[in-house]
């Protein structure tokens, strides 16, 4: 072939083989991105635009800055110890009237500033209802002083001046037990308020131990599906994946059913006489695991299998009769080449872990529940979406940590679905 | 708002597909028997005489999906079912519709917490003591017995929230239902209530929706429980003898239909709230579960017998309390969330 | 059988079956037991059983919310599962004649919606599109529904491509087929089994899908999960039992269509040339 390389190739139309063939190779590189794009658009628009949106809202501050622009104005040379001058009591007069005709706006303003002192909400609409008859007051300090006594503690005017921005790390820091305090230092929260680091942990605790359990139900299980002959493992194969099919809420309604005081399983125990009081196996900690479990154990068994059937029987017997023991030529010799796998299963599991929410608000109780559930609270029955967010994207950041080092060991597509 | 331009093309993608009827009346209540009585007494009746379709639909009481709609100014539903706080602080919020109380009825024929602004009340009802007599020896009477587990050991089940919860502590810590809120209204006596509520944490179930206590306590899970009158009455009725109520220490409120700002069926859903405000759809709803009826001209259409198990009943009012509204309207939300980071611990 | 050396290995291996028996039985236990108590007279969930009676059924079928909630369930389903089906499908076949960099972090990309907590992706989209007053109406909710699906779609799709042998295409076109016809006539049938069960798995995500349902749909929404849901919460009655007896037989039906699938596709793939 040697003596070709000189002379340039050309197609029956005399256009370069080369360019040609990168000319083709292009258009399909193009049309296989044409294929792609549809769907990149479908999930930028229902899936990462309103997580990008819900991030924003996790530091989204507009409320008092929308009501109290002249208040926040004059608080900017304010000496920050005692009750502020006419000036900006003045503002702030101005402000409340003006805004007492958007009862909207100024119930949003009296809500941001609750989170900051409780009572504040009702303060304002005092304070606005009361403005009518104050028109004749000497001064606006005095008008203010005499609707409430509680606007000449500096506090109250801290709490305005510290929103004076429309973003702000309010919520962040609330979600992890810091807020900032009058003199402007992170400090930690009262004790009180501050339970989302325990939450967190608990998140993280509840889901590490549905991992291990599934962890050691799952390897034995998948080590007999792996080494059953194949008609044998299908059908005992049939077992895992039922369950994985079946809706989680008929599984969540069979825990309860089986777990509760008159329950199958303590009617079992109380028969046997291994218990005479009904054992409280439902609405806490314990059916909050044993269904987890239930639901991920099959994510914990396939990948593991997967892996297993893999592996060539031939190490073990070779390394068995080479003298090595059973137990040990298994530790040694089979067990690391299923690490893949139980690497596989344990982060997916852990994964989907942490972001549990059906099953804690069902089979537990208030101390039972992780973080989903606070995002969910927050979200619907207190209407605090800055709370709901920031809880959201701490949990979402975590997510996608674990994420990212299972892209990075394992892969997103070798993802087993039976 | 600056993600306006990426907010368009969501808007435009999807606009197609949010169609919706705008022919029927949408209406959201509590679920349960209080939604079965309102079926047989209201919906049906008033589905036949004005030939409006009902679309109806259960929540529990959060304002979330309310609000939102209002923002959007896309409003789903017409008429909902609000507990008093819920129905002032979205009046102040500009949640609801201000209600034209002449196409109604007279205001006097109402009981007067039933008469607000943008409220009409649907019936009175009441949040009491109850226990299964069948598992305790002795009879409890007020909150005090509730906490002693000494005497009437086994599990109580609380509604999982701030309300009530907080007010019943402070009954069973020796305060005086008349000072209950002036106690409640301070910071060291929000920490009394929890202090005495860390008492018996251990031994409580909560309970979220209205028929929860009645099978906690008919199964024998708790032996003591807060519960709806109503829903206590009904499993009275279903064959639950045991169950009994202690009318002393309870609190009442009153329950009020609201129109969601912005509705488009608005002279639809002001005929309707006027349709049951009428005394004889308010006896039949009464007769189906034992609430009080608002409209007082409807009390002399019931039977003696059912009389006896409403709220309202003179011997049952007797030592009561009502809900103090204008608290739970200025404390509500951060009282809910300390709640609730109590009970995570 | 093995034979065994030692008394401690006999052991060990009944021991091991022994485990691996329990442990599937706490599999299917649940499933065992709800089944039964569809079919009993009695009002209680309770064990022993009473009697044979379909009344439970009756009551599923003549309530008006449950028929609702089956109605809803039955447009959502199966229109996201054709959405994702579809785009899936195509970003699949993409993917795998694509070569650029950064392929792999746009495929982790594509499926994020499966790991994404579902009470984020909840509370977000109904943040995002209730002010746009898009909460209403079946549109939102198929479409969220829709994405939650596609991570499944993408990886079965992607799997059976892998066993797909590119030449048969260029031996198509060089005789003449458009890429199109290519497609439907040689690429399709040979994929059809990854597109049916990824089809399957973005059904049974959108029909067991109950979180983001929760924030999402209105009372004219609500789909079956979300009125099990709401049932559980309130009272766990045996209607509940009867619904969930349905929903296994639904399941029952899915998995047999799978494993008739992967047994098709894996005689299809090793009946083709060069596989």
């Amino acid at each position: 072939m040697s003596d070709m390389s000189p002379a340039v190739l050309l197609t029956n139309t005399g256009v370069p083989m080369k360019a040609q063939l990168r000319r083709i190779e292009r258009v399909s590189q193009l049309k296989s991105l044409a294929l792609i794009l549809p769907l990149l658009l479908f999930l930028i628009v229902t899936f990462m635009l309103p997580i990008a949106a819900m991030l924003r809202q996790s530091v989204s501050n507009p409320e008092v800055v929308r009501v109290m622009p002249a208040t926040l104005q004059a608080l900017k040379h304010w000496n920050g110890k005692t009750m502020p001058d006419e000036a900006t009591s003045r503002a702030l007069l101005s402000d409340l009237t003006r805004a007492g005709g958007d009862g909207y706006a100024l119930a949003a303003a009296g809500k941001r500033l609750n989170m900051e002192i409780a009572g504040y909400r009702s303060l304002v609409m005092k304070t606005v209802r009361h403005l009518p008859e104050e028109r004749a007051a000497p001064s606006a300090r005095a008008a203010l002083l005499t609707v409430d006594d509680r606007w000449g503690d500096p506090a109250y005017w801290h709490a305005i001046a510290r929103n004076a921005s429309p973003t702000t790390p309010f919520y962040l820091l609330a979600s992890l037990d810091h807020n900032v305090n009058d003199q402007g230092e992170v400090v930690h929260s009262e004790p009180d308020r501050a339970i989302y680091l325990d939450v967190f942990a608990r998140t993280f605790g509840m889901s590490l131990v549905v991992t291990l359990v599934c962890v050691l139900l799952g390897f034995p299980v998948a080590y007999l599906l792996a080494t059953l002959p194949t008609r044998k493992s299908n059908l005992l194969m049939i077992l895992v994946l039922l369950p994985f099919w079946t809706s989680v809420l008929v599984r969540v309604a069979a825990w309860i059913v089986l777990l509760q005081s008159g329950g199958l399983i303590n009617s079992a125990l109380i028969g046997l006489g291994l218990t005479r009081e009904p054992l409280e196996l439902v609405f806490n900690r314990t059916g909050v695991y044993i269904s987890m479990v239930h639901i991920l154990l099959p994510f914990m068994i396939l990948p593991i299998y997967s892996v297993m059937r893999g592996i060539s029987p031939s190490y073990m017997r070779a390394a068995i009769s080479l003298g090595s023991h059973p137990i040990l030529s298994f530790w040694r010799v089979y067990f690391p080449q299923t690490v893949a796998g139980l690497a596989a299963g344990g982060l997916l599991v852990f994964i989907l872990s942490i972001g549990y929410y059906i099953t804690p608000a069902l089979l537990g109780g208030p101390k039972d529940q992780m973080v989903s559930y606070f995002v969910a609270f927050y979200t619907n029955t207190t209407v605090n979406w800055g709370m709901a967010t920031s809880l959201g994207t701490l949990l979402l950041l975590a997510t996608l940590i674990l994420y990212a080092v299972y892209n990075r060991l394992i892969g997103a597509n070798r993802l087993q679905l039976g | 708002m600056t993600f306006n331009a990426p907010k368009w093309l969501a808007l435009s993608c999807l606009i197609p597909l949010a169609a919706h009827a705008a022919t029927d009346l949408t209406l959201i209540s509590f679920g349960g028997s209080n939604k079965d009585a309102q079926v047989k007494a209201y919906y049906g009746p008033f589905q036949k005489t004005s030939g409006v379709h009902l679309v109806t639909g259960e929540y529990n009481g959060e304002m979330a999906k309310i609000k939102a709609m209002v923002e959007a100014g896309n409003i789903g539903w017409d008429v909902v079912e609000v507990e008093t706080p819920e129905l002032i602080r979205g009046c102040d919020e500009g949640l609801f519709e201000k209600l034209d109380w002449s196409q109604i009825g007279n205001k006097k024929d109402f009981v007067p917490a039933a008469v607000s602004q943008c409220g009409a009340g649907i019936f009175v009802w009441s949040t009491a003591l109850t226990y299964n007599a069948a598992k305790l020896k002795g009879t409890p009477t007020g909150w005090k017995d509730f906490w002693d587990l000494k005497k009437f050991p086994g599990k109580r089940g609380l509604r999982k929230g701030a309300k009530y919860t907080l007010e019943f502590a402070l009954l069973a810590d020796g305060v005086k239902p008349a000072d209950v809120y002036k106690v409640l209204a301070t910071k060291a006596g929000v920490d009394r209530a929890f202090k005495k509520l860390d008492q018996i944490k251990p031994a409580i179930q909560w309970w979220d929706a209205g028929a929860q206590p009645a099978q906690f306590l008919a199964s024998g899970d708790v032996v003591m429980s807060s519960a709806y009158n109503g829903r206590i009455a009904l499993a009275q009725k279903d064959g639950n003898k045991n169950l009994k109520i202690v009318w002393g220490g309870s609190i009442y409120d009153v329950d009020s239909w609201a129109i969601v700002k912005g509705s488009p069926k608005k002279a639809e859903a002001l005929k309707y709230i006027a349709f049951a405000s009428k005394p004889q759809y308010q006896k039949i709803y009464s007769e189906n579960i034992a609430y009080g009826p608002t409209n007082v001209k409807a009390l002399p259409l019931l039977s003696k017998a059912v009389q006896a198990d409403l709220p309202t009943a003179a011997a049952n009012i007797k030592n009561a309390m009502a809900l103090n509204v204008q608290f739970w309207v200025d404390n509500g939300e951060e009282l809910e969330q300390r709640f609730n980071a109590w009970a995570a611990k | 059988m093995q034979s065994f050396v030692t008394l401690p290995e006999r052991i060990w291996y009944y021991t091991f079956r022994v485990i691996c028996a329990l442990v599937l039985l706490f599999l299917v236990l649940p499933i065992l037991v709800i089944v039964p108590l569809s079919f009993n007279s009695s009002e209680f969930l309770l064990y022993p059983l009473t009697g044979f009676s379909l009344r439970w059924y009756q009551d599923f079928f003549h309530s008006p919310e449950w028929m609702n909630s089956l109605k809803n369930s039955a447009i959502v389903a199966p229109s996201a599962t054709v959405v994702a089906t579809l785009l899936g499908t195509m970003a699949a076949v993409g993917l795998t004649r694509a070569r650029f960099r950064g392929k792999a972090l746009l495929m982790g990309v594509l499926i994020s919606p499966m790991v994404v907590p579902v009470v984020i992706l909840g509370v977000a989209s109904y943040l995002f599109f209730a002010p746009l007053g898009l909460t209403s109406g079946y549109g939102l909710l198929i479409m969220t529904h829709a994405a939650l699906g596609v991570p499944f779609v993408i990886i079965t799709v992607s799997a059976t491509l892998q066993g797909f042998n590119t030449n048969l295409l260029r031996a198509a076109s060089s005789l003449g087929s458009t890429p199109l016809h290519a497609f439907f006539r040689i690429t399709l049938p040979l994929i059809a089994p990854g597109v049916v069960s990824g089809a399957l798995f973005a059904f049974g995500t959108s029909f067991d899908e109950v979180v983001v349902t929760l924030f999402l749909a209105g009372p004219e929404q609500t789909t079956l999960p979300r009125q099990m849901f709401s049932g559980i919460r309130e009272n766990i009655s045996p209607t509940i039992a009867a619904v969930a007896t349905i929903l296994i037989a639904i399941s029952v039906c899915m998995l047999l269509a799978l494993e008739f699938l992967r047994g098709r596709a894996e005689k299809l793939r090793s009946s083709l040339p060069g596989a």
